[in-house]
């Protein structure tokens, strides 16, 4: 939503340091990637081992989260689900972005026909329900991490093209562009070299805010049992694996839902900051 | 525009919505094929596998002909109401659908009106009492609800308000009206909260925008009430993007439902999707998918009309940007 003209003067202007909050949320990412880089070194138990003697227990001194079902101490699996929770995400928000960035910057500088044909598509896959498509395309083709940021990606390229598009089209009319008309500059070196740079911004912030809306789609996949393999440390997968102890042992489905929000909240907090700056 | 312009308008979408929906049949057709492996297997399921069942499949299923017959045959049964049989329970797929419709029609209302009551008035107060707490505190509601999907929110409000205070049952859909309603809060509350950031964001923004115009300015000067401006004419101009937005919001109510239904154990029609999912019973699925995506389609079609019907700029085209 760009505010009209009219609002400019009247607009408070923004505080250059960063915000406590964004402060925050840049703090909670960091021990997100800590944790999922330094996994052995801070877990205190391995995120597989079993001890079905054991069973699901509340929290104690030997295991700060409890155990699940399988007797395997919840605050490890958190710790190590960082890692899918990271990578999937990233992978979704950067590959969407690539194809989305080579489609938009074709689609709003060539116009004409290219043009045409990318926004049909895209208005096609807007079109769609794209959470219903991602639940049903992963399943009935047998699920799987790797499945699933595969179809996100696809799903995520289609809107992600409209914004880079409309980014380009505003950077079109510039005089700098009719400049580098002018000294006959090629077509692909003003493409890559003069509008991508001034249009990286924006990217960079809608990069950040599909991260979180890809981590949230795909701990919903793991979470329906459609994501991760079976076993596998993973905060949506913890949520459908330990839905059954909810009295035994609460915290081995709050804690990483609680994760999930935090990471989520973080990034969208991040790149909706990102954008204002940017978005002039 | 006359009458006959309305009418040339909704020819002109329908002419969109009609290839829209083809394709999106056939992608739920090739479904079949999708799947790993031979799709008689698939179709097969638990089901022995003599040589008379696969081949009373392929004769049932059309496998035979070509890829294009074997769609066009499947949709002129589609187009009768017949989804064919699940695989599990040999029992047709719409009898199943209609034994599940009600929770989840029950669910997207109850949720829907959450949406849509609570979101448009966040929206207007942060929008109102712009730059103050409250206004951050709605904001901040805003980005909680878009980064916590149904089914986290669900599982906290399963905890506190379901294991910790009894306020409301755990399990289950009830029965009769108030029952059911009192079952479905913690659900419908958990897919609204998700939804709802949506509507909270464009109420607010479009309500800024509105209160900034040079007639609410008039509209003061000229001595009129804060509630006369605020109502009368600001709101009902802010709602206009609200309503252009339904798309997005029944998408969001009609997947997120899906999530809920698995949450809360409810059989609904999500929950049906889920399970059929998980045990690859494709008539099933393809009857689901293709019921929520035409409702989808509908949807965005009749929004449409209706955007066009109360924001008279469109009708004369007379819109800017």
């Amino acid at each position: 939503m760009s505010a009209p003209a009219i609002n400019e003067t009247r607009k408070t202007k923004l505080p250059q340091r960063l915000p406590i909050v964004i402060l925050i949320a840049v703090l909670i990412i960091a021990v997100v990637v800590s944790c999922a880089v330094l996994g052995e070194g801070i877990a205190p138990y391995s995120p597989f081992l079993q001890r079905l003697g054991v069973g699901d227990t509340p929290p104690s001194a030997a295991h700060i989260a409890g155990t699940d079902l399988l007797g395997r101490d919840v605050l490890s699996r958190v710790i190590y689900g960082a890692r899918t929770a990271l990578v999937g995400p990233v992978v979704v928000a950067g590959g969407a972005f690539a194809i989305a960035t080579l489609l938009g910057l074709l689609s709003g500088y060539l116009g004409g026909l290219v043009d045409s044909a990318i926004m049909r598509w895209v208005d096609f896959m807007l079109a769609l329900p794209g959470p219903l498509v991602a639940i049903v395309v992963v399943g009935v083709a047998g699920g799987g991490y790797w499945t699933a940021v595969f179809v996100l990606v696809v799903l995520f390229t289609a809107p992600d093209t409209r914004i880079v598009r409309s980014a380009v089209l505003e950077q079109r009319p510039l005089p700098y562009i009719d400049a580098a008309r002018t000294l006959g500059i090629s077509k692909t070196r003003i493409l890559f070299v003069h509008i991508l740079p001034n249009v990286l911004p924006i990217i960079l912030a809608y990069v950040v805010l599909d991260f979180a809306f890809a981590l949230v789609n795909l701990a919903g996949l793991s979470f329906l049992g459609l994501g991760v393999e079976p076993g596998t440390p993973d905060w949506g997968r913890m949520l459908f694996e330990n839905r059954n102890i909810l009295f035994s042992n609460p915290v081995a489905l709050l804690l990483p839902a609680g994760m999930i929000i935090l990471t989520a909240v973080s990034m969208n907090l991040i790149g909706d900051w990102l954008l204002e700056r940017f978005a002039k | 525009m006359t009458g006959s312009g309305v009418v040339v308008f909704v020819m002109r979408r329908f002419a969109v919505a009609v290839p829209l929906l083809l394709i999106i049949s056939f992608g739920v057709f090739a479904l079949v094929h999708i799947a790993p492996g031979d799709p008689v297997r698939s179709l097969l399921g638990a089901r022995a596998s003599d040589p008379a069942t696969l081949a009373a499949i392929r004769e049932h299923y059309h496998l035979d002909d070509p890829f294009l017959i074997q769609y066009f045959k499947w949709l002129s049964k589609v187009v009768q109401g017949d989804l064919g049989v699940s695989i599990l329970g040999n029992r047709a797929v719409t009898s199943t659908i209609a034994d599940r419709l009600g929770v989840t029609i029950f669910l997207s209302l109850m949720s829907a009106v959450l949406v849509l009551g609570l979101g448009v008035v966040l929206g207007a107060v942060g929008a109102f009492r712009r730059g103050t707490r409250l206004d951050r505190a709605v904001v901040m509601f805003g980005v909680f609800g878009i980064s916590s999907p149904a089914f986290v929110t669900g599982i906290f409000l399963l905890y506190f308000f379901g294991a910790l205070l009894h306020w409301f049952p755990i399990f289950g859909p009830g029965t009769g009206f108030l029952n059911r309603a009192w079952h479905l809060t913690l659900p419908a509350l958990a897919l609204a909260i998700s939804v709802m950031a949506i509507v909270i964001k464009i109420t607010r923004a479009a309500m800024i925008e509105e209160l900034d115009r040079d007639y609410v300015t008039f509209a003061r000067a000229r001595g009129l009430s804060s509630r006369r401006i605020t109502f009368a004419y600001v709101l009902r101009n802010a709602l206009i993007p609200v309503v252009t937005a339904a798309g997005l919001i029944v998408v969001g109510i009609v997947s997120g439902a899906i999530y809920v239904e698995v949450t809360f154990s409810l059989p609904g029609l999500g929950a049906l999707t889920i399970d059929a999912v998980q045990k690859r019973d494709i008539p099933t699925i393809q009857g689901t998918t293709l019921l929520f995506s035409v409702f989808v389609v509908l949807v965005n079609l009749a929004t449409d009309v209706i955007y066009m019907l109360i924001d008279p700029r469109i009708r004369f085209g007379r819109v800017e940007s």
